[in-house]
């Protein structure tokens, strides 16, 4: 087949960029040659639109061992050990195939962490959602969470934390955004950089088959009614391999055979031979028959554009070839050796005897396109002035009810009971928390994990959301006690032709960038995901941050359940009574409009540092952070919780009390203190000028919100556990 | 006191098992499912996991592995076995206890807690036991103990039932049964009761940073037992 503009353009790129590929071969390229291109240049796997502004991210920091362009990003958590950890996006398969595009978004992710050498110990997820009334949501949620429980189930690695939320921007994209920690020996940790000639490449983990072909350059377009033709690029998960995989690579990594180890994901053999070549300024040539493949004539084409799941490729040192082929045999999986490094600096291909390809590495890496795109900045929208007989006409009991049950707020259980969270026992902070806790086997520390992300808030003033979502990680890392190290960013937006989402994007990534440099909370791995968009309609912009923290000694871990009567309650953070963008506004007053909660980063670093200290010092019981639905809503949480009741004192209030209730001001905690501690808390919050309230004590059953109204904590419980059973039975 | 812990392509709570046995006292050998003999041991323990990936039947294929002869060979000759979970549904394929174990109702992987009264005390594993309900963990997609009338009347007859989900008051009622098992069944015995199945995960409930420590009541007592 002779390759010619319209071919290139079918393989999703643009006429200027097959007339710069022809520029830089000095000729026409190949069909083989051709795929390789459109594979390493579409968005997923070239960054071509949000290069330019995620150089702006703060990247380092003093516990950044390695920061954005590895597998996965690595922190230091002492002891000579480290934490590594990545989120990554499965949106465009999981809305195609919703079983398989989960678990192979999972799996994928897992295999980025133990490319490193490091042993999953923790995995998150972030799910999203069109609305619940959406015919095709309920099927996409269970084949969503099916997925993500076959695979990570059968790997052993629990699942600790997660998000689901509901919105009809996601009718048809909904996002699946994947996450895994690992631990690893700070000595021991593995890079994709190859380094030395003629050094054996090597092919290990399940053959390569049909599967996949064009993933990447699926997940880099949108959707429209021929969606359905489109489930041949979705991957096949095979977790058992995985887990063998898994355990043949830290068996080899045990010793000093490796050189550069990558795994193939999206690209597949192209995007991960590539990366060692290009990362070690070297060549690599492959045998094409030498790949053991599933299917019968299997072209050169396809075996490099394959997306077939659970294989990895290592440069090895010399000789090693048989201890490592022993390895891979116990734990019957494919070994081949497939090539070598070379001084060629090219990627050269050889197929029955014939070369198939010869393009050089730098015209697929550092001179793949990289665009400037239009954008436009969004303007703070005006806020709402709401009449006082609104909410004078409202029962709280009414409006708490609604929100305890609304499908964003309410206990998502059903999900989390299919996740087996417990295996390899070290969890000791469940999901349902503000962060799932594993313990660092073996030792007393423990690693906290939170997901978050906030649409709403992102789709009003993208700028604010981006600091908000930032703050909210920084705030649930705290609220059980550990110190925020770093973060990973899955950017979920919709097509960056589109200068209104690429102004979305352009300024998340901005308010992100603000808060973490503010917080000292770096960026340290995370991928993009654009064309989350079905013809002209795109999602609301979701960035899904991924925050790790540090919890020296796991005795000290805190949990949001209140735990005895007679202790008081103090709000840390002012309210100010915020309700725009509130669930309350939105879902009770159906109000769409006005501005999201302001962050103000100077106040929220110093409330959170200060709450850290009060833990460290064993002054806090139980605590939670203040978010979706307000502060009735978060106390509400911790008497559910706790199997415990809790009752108001009568504040002397400058609002109403809807307004006091339910608004979204942020950087605001609930704390549980022990009154006999009371003056030496409000002694250290004084002294770091951090705004309070006490605002009542735990009794012993009910939520008594005033005179006229008290709430059973069983009712409490139904509200908030019903909606989703009876949604998905 | 000597157990071995097998581990099978697949096997995942091979290593959390490893890390209470030897909490409470066993002197513990990981043993390759590749292997031909079993070491002298006082205990032999299948694990949790999802063997050969669950493809064909749950445990089906584990059960023919090399080292399965040596365990059904050391059970027949009144060794101490015990399966968790995984490890239950290889001994069903193995027919060393009696009964399947089906898809749970809903058709849902169940990771909880949840509590099993003990239903037999006259045997090595829960012999001077001094609870009659235990809190444990479970985590699985068949569970759901299943067995022809005519077995479960020789079950009951010999006493071969051996916890039984339930409140933590010990009353076994339907609305306690996570996962539709006939009578509650949450593991069983052979008839010699050397041999124990069960789904619950006791070695995930051992320290108090986790949410019970009524595995820890277990593996102190077992071993005490062996003693």
């Amino acid at each position: 087949m002779v390759v010619n503009e319209k071919i290139a353009i079918d393989h999703g790129l643009k006429k200027e960029e097959f007339k710069k590929i022809c520029d830089l071969l000095k000729r026409v390229p190949n069909i083989t040659e051709l795929g390789i291109f459109s594979a390493m240049w579409n968005e997923h796997c070239s960054y071509k639109s949000s290069r330019l502004h995620l150089k702006k991210l703060p990247t380092t920091g003093k516990k950044v061992i390695q920061g954005p362009g590895e597998n996965a990003g690595v922190i230091d958590i002492e002891d000579g050990d480290a934490i590594v950890f990545k989120i990554e996006s499965h949106n465009h398969p999981s809305f195609i195939e919703p079983y398989q595009g989960a678990a192979t978004g999972v799996g994928g992710i897992m295999r980025d962490v133990f490319t490193m050498g490091a042993r999953p110990i923790a995995n998150l997820n972030s799910i999203h959602f069109g609305s619940p009334q959406n015919k095709k949501t309920k099927n996409l949620l269970r084949g969503v969470v099916h997925g993500i429980g076959g695979y990570g189930n059968c790997m052993g690695v629990p699942t600790i934390a997660g998000q689901t939320s509901f919105d009809s921007s996601y009718n048809g994209n909904i996002l699946v955004n994947a996450m895994t920690l690992g631990l690893v020996k700070k000595n021991k940790i593995f890079y994709s950089k190859a380094a030395g000639l003629n050094k054996p490449v090597i092919y290990v983990g399940s053959k390569t088959g049909r599967d996949g072909i064009h993933g990447a350059s699926m997940a880099s377009a949108s959707f429209d009614e021929k969606i359905e033709e489109k489930k041949p690029t979705v991957q096949v998960g095979d977790p058992f391999t995985e887990k063998l995989l898994l355990e043949a690579c830290l068996e080899l990594m045990a010793g000093d055979s490796i050189i550069a180890i990558q795994d193939m994901g999206a690209a597949g053999l192209t995007s991960s031979s590539i990366e060692m070549a290009s990362k070690g300024n070297l060549g690599i040539e492959i045998n094409l028959d030498k790949v053991p493949c599933r299917e019968n004539k299997m072209t050169p084409y396809e075996i490099m554009l394959s997306e077939s799941q659970e294989r990895m490729l290592i440069v090895l040192e010399n000789g090693k070839e048989n201890l490592a082929r022993k390895i891979f045999d116990k734990w019957n999986l494919d070994f081949a050796v497939i090539g070598k490094t070379t001084n060629s600096k090219n990627i050269e291909l050889y197929f029955q005897n014939k070369q198939v390809a010869n393009i050089p590495v730098n015209t697929l890496v550092e001179n793949s396109p990289m665009y400037d795109r239009k954008w436009k900045k969004a303007k703070l929208p005006k806020k709402n002035r709401i009449k006082k007989e609104t909410f004078t006409k409202l029962k709280i009991k009414d409006v708490l009810t609604k929100i305890l049950s609304n499908p964003n707020v309410c206990s998502k259980e059903w999900i989390w009971q299919q996740y087996d969270h417990t295996v390899m026992g070290d969890t000791i902070q469940k999901p349902g928390g503000d962060s799932g806790v594993v313990r660092v086997h073996g030792t007393n520390k423990a690693v906290a994990a939170t997901v978050d992300s906030s649409a709403v808030y992102c789709w009003a003033h993208p700028l604010s959301g981006g600091k908000q979502v930032v703050c909210e990680s920084w705030r649930n890392l705290i609220s059980v006690g550990a110190t925020p190290l770093a973060i990973t960013n899955c950017l979920n937006f919709g097509s960056p032709e589109n200068e209104d989402n690429m102004g979305e994007f352009v300024e998340c990534v901005q308010g992100i960038g603000e808060a973490s440099k503010y917080l000292n909370f770096p960026v340290v791995s995370g991928n993009v995901s654009f064309y989350n968009q079905t013809k002209e309609i795109g999602i609301k912009p979701t960035p899904s941050i991924g925050g790790v923290g540090l919890i020296k000694d796991h005795s000290k871990m805190v949990t949001m359940d209140f735990k005895e009567i007679n202790n008081l309650i103090l709000i840390i953070g002012k309210t100010e009574g915020h309700m725009d963008q509130s669930l309350f506004s939105r879902s009770i007053l159906d109000e769409k409009n006005g501005p999201p909660p302001e962050i103000n980063l100077f106040n929220e670093k110093n409330n959170g540092e200060t709450l850290l200290q009060l833990i460290k010092n064993d002054f806090v019981v139980s605590a939670h952070d203040i978010s979706l639905g307000g502060m009735l809503t978060a106390i509400s949480k911790m008497c559910i919780k706790g199997n415990k009741g809790f009752e108001f004192n009568n504040p002397k209030l400058l609002m109403s009390e809807i307004e006091y209730f339910f608004s979204e001001d942020q950087g605001r905690y609930v704390v549980e203190i022990n009154p006999k501690d009371l003056k030496k808390v409000i002694n250290i919050l004084d002294k770091n000028s951090v705004h309070y309230d006490e605002i009542g004590k735990i009794i012993e059953k009910d939520l008594v919100i005033n005179q006229k109204t008290k709430v059973t904590i069983d009712e409490l419980k139904s509200y908030n556990t019903n909606w989703l059973k009876k949604y998905m039975s | 006191m000597k157990s071995s812990v097998i581990t099978f392509p697949g096997s995942n709570c091979d290593r959390d098992m490893d890390v209470a046995l030897k909490k409470f006292g066993f002197n513990n050998k990981m043993i390759w499912h590749g292997d031909h003999e079993l070491p002298k041991s006082d205990l032999v323990v299948l694990p949790g996991g999802f063997s050969y990936g669950d493809y064909l039947r749950c445990g089906s294929m584990a059960a023919k592995s090399k080292i399965m002869n040596s365990v059904i060979n050391f059970a027949n000759s009144g060794g101490l076995v015990m399966g968790i979970c995984n490890g239950f549904q290889i001994l069903v394929e193995t027919g060393l206890v009696p009964g399947v174990l089906l898809r749970n109702k809903y058709l849902e992987f169940i990771c909880k807690n949840v509590f099993v009264k003990i239903d037999n005390k006259d045997n090595p594993y829960f012999k001077n036991l001094n609870k009659k309900v235990l809190e444990l963990h479970i985590a699985h997609n068949e569970g759901n103990y299943f067995c022809t009338s005519e077995q479960l009347k020789e079950i009951e007859d010999n006493d071969q039932i051996a916890i039984s989900y339930s409140n933590k008051d010990g009353q076994v009622e339907k609305e306690f049964n996570p996962n539709g098992s006939l009578k509650n069944i949450a593991g069983i015995f052979n008839k010699k009761k050397n041999v124990l199945g069960m789904m619950p995960h006791p070695e995930r409930m051992i320290d108090k940073s986790l949410s019970s420590e009524d595995g820890s009541i277990f593996f102190k007592n077992l071993i005490n037992n062996i003693k």
